[in-house]
């Protein structure tokens, strides 16, 4: 609850706290549904309806490390689908599924603002470029190698810049 | 050698980091060590040439001396060869100014980026930054929107509005509270631009926002990001907070009595908030569904305020035009398109990054002269201009200016500059299939053509595609397209046939591949 404590006092306050409960729990916990809705005086329909609004927000509790490869224009362009084809029987999971060994959720994205060096990946907060097959497998298992893998931005999401613009 | 500072340049923006820049420069600093010699690194931002990344650079009495793609095995050769005083190796490319992909530019907006340290507001301030603040500070609010109007400078977003008139009118709103709101949302596939210029000079964005409240008398602003940009948000945060640190922002600004708090605000990828009201939405904690126009966002905003509403490329042209004038800036460009526009060069080309001219330059020129053509090796097919929903052109058509009426007079759009390439193999069957399928996954669901129409039209597509019916269904396309553009609340639902009727129109064959072999099967079963 000091997640909500923390940002309630924002302006429209629901996304930033439903970024900070994702950051800490990884997802959006069906139970935290009612709360919000409480604490922010909304009906629970409504936190609901933002809540799946938007693609971002998860609702099942996610793998180690989300893989995120981008399907857009620029990544096809540079034989995206086909490297979507590698990961999916690579990893052996559909989009939004987590492999069955918890390391990785494989998420659809629509740019990763990495067009000029496509195809692009994004492992937690790391992005990658110019991603072929094997070089996908690499990155893999540099990731799985290492659980605790050094992320480029911690804590950019939730970190808001308290105190202004309220 | 030994002796004095050597400064070395190794970009921080997530397309060098994405191509292993953190390893070059973990690995430059260690080999210093390990020789001994005093290197000082900046990360900069990147100068936008995204072929050469991680494009490494170092400070000579000549200049700036590039190196790239440098990948962390190549650093111990490159000490060999003497790169910390401009030494001459394979990567090298000499003087980074006169490479001609960099000289051949007109750079307004990016004038610094690359050059600086993000970071640093000395440094910032060394390289005309806040000077255009400075002198709004001085400025009427009359006075700076006129200047902003007289510059010709219109939304870079897309839609192409022009700025001093969205602000004219923010500013003759009376309202106990205005906001300015910087939409940073820019899902468009082939667009990088706002990323760059958020994490390789985030002060001029700052300082353009600052601008635009002053001018229009808000006291706060938000910037929307996307969720998808971790490294640019974490940049632009740390900035705000240097920012307010030195007095730019908060409070009594630099001793006046002008008041601006600035607060980020991130998106959840949900490519629809791209649109100024469904941004508006979001910002206010809601679900970002398109709200019917009128009343204008300038008018009754964000909370019902009056609020400006601008792409992170217009709040980042402001800065010189208040630095340099309303005139400087109108000098560039042609017919009504005034200024220069950062072009971002995508998919399948040999020199992918940002290349910014004035208005005018033609397609041929910017994917062949500076692009240098697929990276594949072969021919260009198409290029779909300013995202997803944009049209795709094929080479019949590169001759074409960049300018906002020459494009509109061809039913495409130069929108935010982004350009995405594609070779032969492409087929445009399937890009107008992703186009509704895109329109499928993204739509906000407020209106009917669009939340229904994609799902149609992709079902349409689908048959076309398998030789179903191919005249009645492209007829039935046809139609469904009209309808999306003229029943669509907004550019998602009016847009999207953008793309799936320029694909039709030029590359016809391309949607009766199987039309042929599907006859012939009949034939035989007959």
């Amino acid at each position: 609850m000091t997640i909500v404590e923390d940002n309630r006092h924002l302006r429209g306050a629901l996304l930033p706290i439903l970024h900070a409960l994702q950051e800490e729990f990884g997802y959006i916990h069906e139970d935290a549904i009612p709360l919000l809705a409480t604490a922010l005086n909304l009906s629970r329909a409504d936190v609901h309806g933002v809540v799946s609004f938007y693609h971002e927000f998860r609702r099942e509790k996610p793998g180690r490390h989300t893989i995120k490869v981008c399907r857009a224009e620029a990544c096809q362009s540079m034989g995206a689908n086909a490297l979507v084809d590698h990961i999916k029987k690579r990893l052996q999971v559909d989009f939004h599924g987590t492999t069955a060994d918890g390391a990785f959720t494989l998420e659809p994205v629509f740019c990763l603002g990495n067009c000029a060096l496509s195809p692009a990946v994004m492992i937690d907060e790391n992005l990658h470029g110019r991603v072929s097959p094997d070089r996908f497998d690499e990155l893999a298992a540099e990731t799985r190698a290492n659980p605790h893998a050094h992320n480029q931005i911690p804590h950019a999401l939730s970190h808001s810049h308290k105190g202004h613009a309220q | 050698m030994s002796g004095h500072l050597i400064t070395v340049f190794v970009p921080r923006d997530s397309a060098a980091l994405s191509v292993g820049a953190d390893a070059v420069a973990a690995a430059i600093r260690a080999e210093a060590s390990t020789r001994g010699l005093p290197v000082r690194i900046v990360r900069n931002g990147s100068r936008g040439m995204l072929y050469l990344e991680p494009l490494v650079e170092v400070e000579t009495p000549e200049g700036r001396v590039a190196y790239g793609p440098v990948t962390a095995a190549d650093v111990p050769g490159l000490f060999d060869a003497g790169f910390l005083t401009g030494g001459e190796h394979a990567l090298g490319h000499g003087l980074t100014e006169e490479i001609p992909y960099f000289k051949k530019q007109e750079r307004l907006t990016f004038a610094r980026c690359g050059i600086i340290d993000p970071l640093s507001v000395e440094d910032y301030r060394a390289h005309g930054g806040f000077r255009g603040l400075e002198n709004a500070l001085a400025m009427s609010q009359a006075e700076i929107v006129k200047m902003v109007t007289d510059s010709g400078l219109r939304g870079r977003g897309g839609a192409g509005f022009p700025t001093g008139i969205k602000w004219n009118t923010v500013m003759q709103a009376k309202a106990d509270e205005k906001f300015v709101c910087c939409n940073a949302d820019e899902g468009d596939s082939g667009t990088f631009a706002d990323r760059m210029i958020i994490e390789g000079d985030p002060f001029c964005l700052i300082e353009g926002m600052t601008i635009a409240a002053i001018a229009v008398g808000a006291t706060s602003g938000y910037v929307y990001m996307r969720s998808e940009y971790p490294h640019a948000t974490a940049t632009l945060r740390h900035a705000i907070k240097l920012a307010y640190d030195e007095g730019w922002l908060g409070d009594n600004i630099h001793g006046t009595d002008r008041t601006f708090h600035l607060d980020v605000r991130v998106g959840a990828g949900a490519y629809i908030c791209g649109e100024e009201t469904a941004m508006l939405e979001s910002l206010e904690g809601k679900r970002g569904m398109v709200r019917a126009k009128p009343p204008l966002p300038a008018l009754e905003g964000l909370f019902g305020k009056p609020t400006v509403v601008n792409n992170v490329l217009s709040l980042c042209s402001v800065p010189i035009i208040l630095d340099k004038g309303g005139d400087y800036y109108r000098d560039f460009g042609v017919g009504r398109s005034r200024g220069t526009l950062p072009f971002q060069l995508a998919g399948n080309l040999k020199n992918g990054g940002i290349v910014e001219k004035a208005f005018g330059i033609t397609l041929h020129e910017l994917l062949y002269d500076f692009g240098g053509g697929t990276i594949t090796g072969r021919p260009i097919r198409a290029v779909q201009v300013g995202g997803p929903l944009g049209a795709y052109l094929p080479p019949s058509q590169f001759d074409l200016p960049k300018d906002y009426e020459a494009f509109a007079a061809q039913d495409a759009m130069v929108g935010h500059g982004g350009i995405v390439v594609f070779d032969d193999s492409v087929d445009m069957a399937q890009q107008a299939r992703f186009a509704m399928e895109f329109c499928v996954a993204e739509s906000c669901g407020k209106c009917t053509p669009c939340r229904i129409g994609s799902t149609r039209g992709m079902e349409t597509l689908d048959k076309i595609i398998a030789g179903k019916n191919v005249d009645a269904n492209l007829e039935l396309l046809a139609d469904l397209c009209d309808v999306m553009v003229d029943g669509s609340l907004c550019a998602m639902g009016g847009m999207t046939p953008y793309p799936v009727r320029s694909a039709v129109k030029h590359f016809p064959e391309d949607f009766r591949k199987k039309q042929h072999a599907v006859r012939v099967t009949h034939i035989a079963a007959e």
